[in-house]
């Protein structure tokens, strides 16, 4: 308040992506303070069928909540994590999320590893730098990270690692190895 | 508390459509407001303003992203963008983009984000 005219907050943007139920929201939650974000869409046809709509044939846009995290590193130094909406429908969002940011989570289920395949096309489409990180479910067969490296066909500086997105440690090694690989694609890349 | 059921507050729904807040408007200058662009208000506010404009220019004292706003308020992300982007066209609002155009930000910044997240 008494400060002199700062510098404009340096934000950057990381996204959570992965199926539905995977655990988007415990990791943005395990490492932030979770905030819901509501964004009405209309809704397009592809929402038709998906939504029971009888009877309320007059509504056209829907509320979507998507998770919102803030990690503050300093004071104009702020790290905003979204959690991606789950369904398909909803993709027309990512672009925009997707922008400029720094990079992407996807968490991967060895239960139904298929409902990561679109996140990890996305990203890849999009030259968006991303970790796999596999979350242990207790009662899920334990997969070694290479198993699941060759089941996703990952490039091999795509890094893979396992976490316990209920663990706030686990899932600030999972944050923090998205921003080192983040880091070398940067330099990489000029 | 009363014993016959009452719906009160949220309960009831909102009264107001929050559209209706923009006039029904789904357009304006503020569409392509990213979610963590800053917003900061400037300039001295006039009397005219509604309850919603008020709220985000105090909320705006510092400076404050996007997405804050709307959680903020308890809007959907649509209906603040068309809010501020009113508010930028009167001069009472500044917004400053994440970073230059889409670039990636620098190696120091993210060195220290790394540090900062080991240090959480």
């Amino acid at each position: 308040m008494d400060s002199v005219l700062s510098e404009d907050p340096v934000a950057l943007k990381i996204l959570i992506a992965g199926g539905f139920g995977v655990g988007k929201t415990t990791l943005v939650g395990s490492i932030s303070e979770i905030r819901p974000l509501r964004t009405e869409e209309v809704l397009s046809d592809r929402g038709v069928g998906v939504d029971d709509l009888d009877g309320v044939e007059a509504k056209t846009t829907t509320t979507v909540a998507m998770d919102f995290g803030r990690i503050t590193i300093r004071e104009g130094l702020v790290v905003y994590l979204f959690g991606t909406p789950g369904q398909e429908r909803f993709w027309f969002m990512w672009d925009e999320l997707s922008y400029g940011a720094l990079g992407a989570v996807v968490i991967a289920d060895t239960r139904r590893l298929t409902d990561c395949f679109p996140s990890v096309d996305y990203f890849e489409q999009r030259g968006t730098p991303f970790v796999v990180a596999v979350n242990c479910f207790d009662d899920a067969e334990q997969h070694s990270v290479e198993d699941v490296r060759i089941a996703l066909d990952l490039d091999p500086d795509v890094p893979v690692m396992l976490c316990d997105v209920r663990r706030r440690n686990s899932a600030k090694e999972v944050m923090i190895t998205l921003v080192e690989h983040s880091l070398r694609t940067l330099t990489t890349t000029g | 508390m009363s014993d016959t059921p009452q719906w009160l507050d949220e309960d009831a729904g909102p009264i107001v459509r929050p559209y209706a807040l923009i006039r029904g408007r789904t357009r304006s200058s503020g569409d392509n407001l990213d979610l963590v662009a800053t917003v900061r208000a400037v300039g001295e506010a006039p009397g005219s303003l509604s309850p919603e404009q008020s709220l985000i220019l105090r909320a705006a004292r510092n400076p404050i992203s996007v997405a804050d706003v709307a959680v903020e308020l308890d809007l959907p992300v649509g209906v603040v963008r068309v809010l501020l982007g009113d508010l930028r066209d009167q001069g009472l609002i500044s917004v400053s983009a994440p970073s230059a155009a889409g670039s990636r930000p620098s190696e120091g910044i993210l060195k220290e984000v790394i540090n900062g997240l080991r240090a959480l």
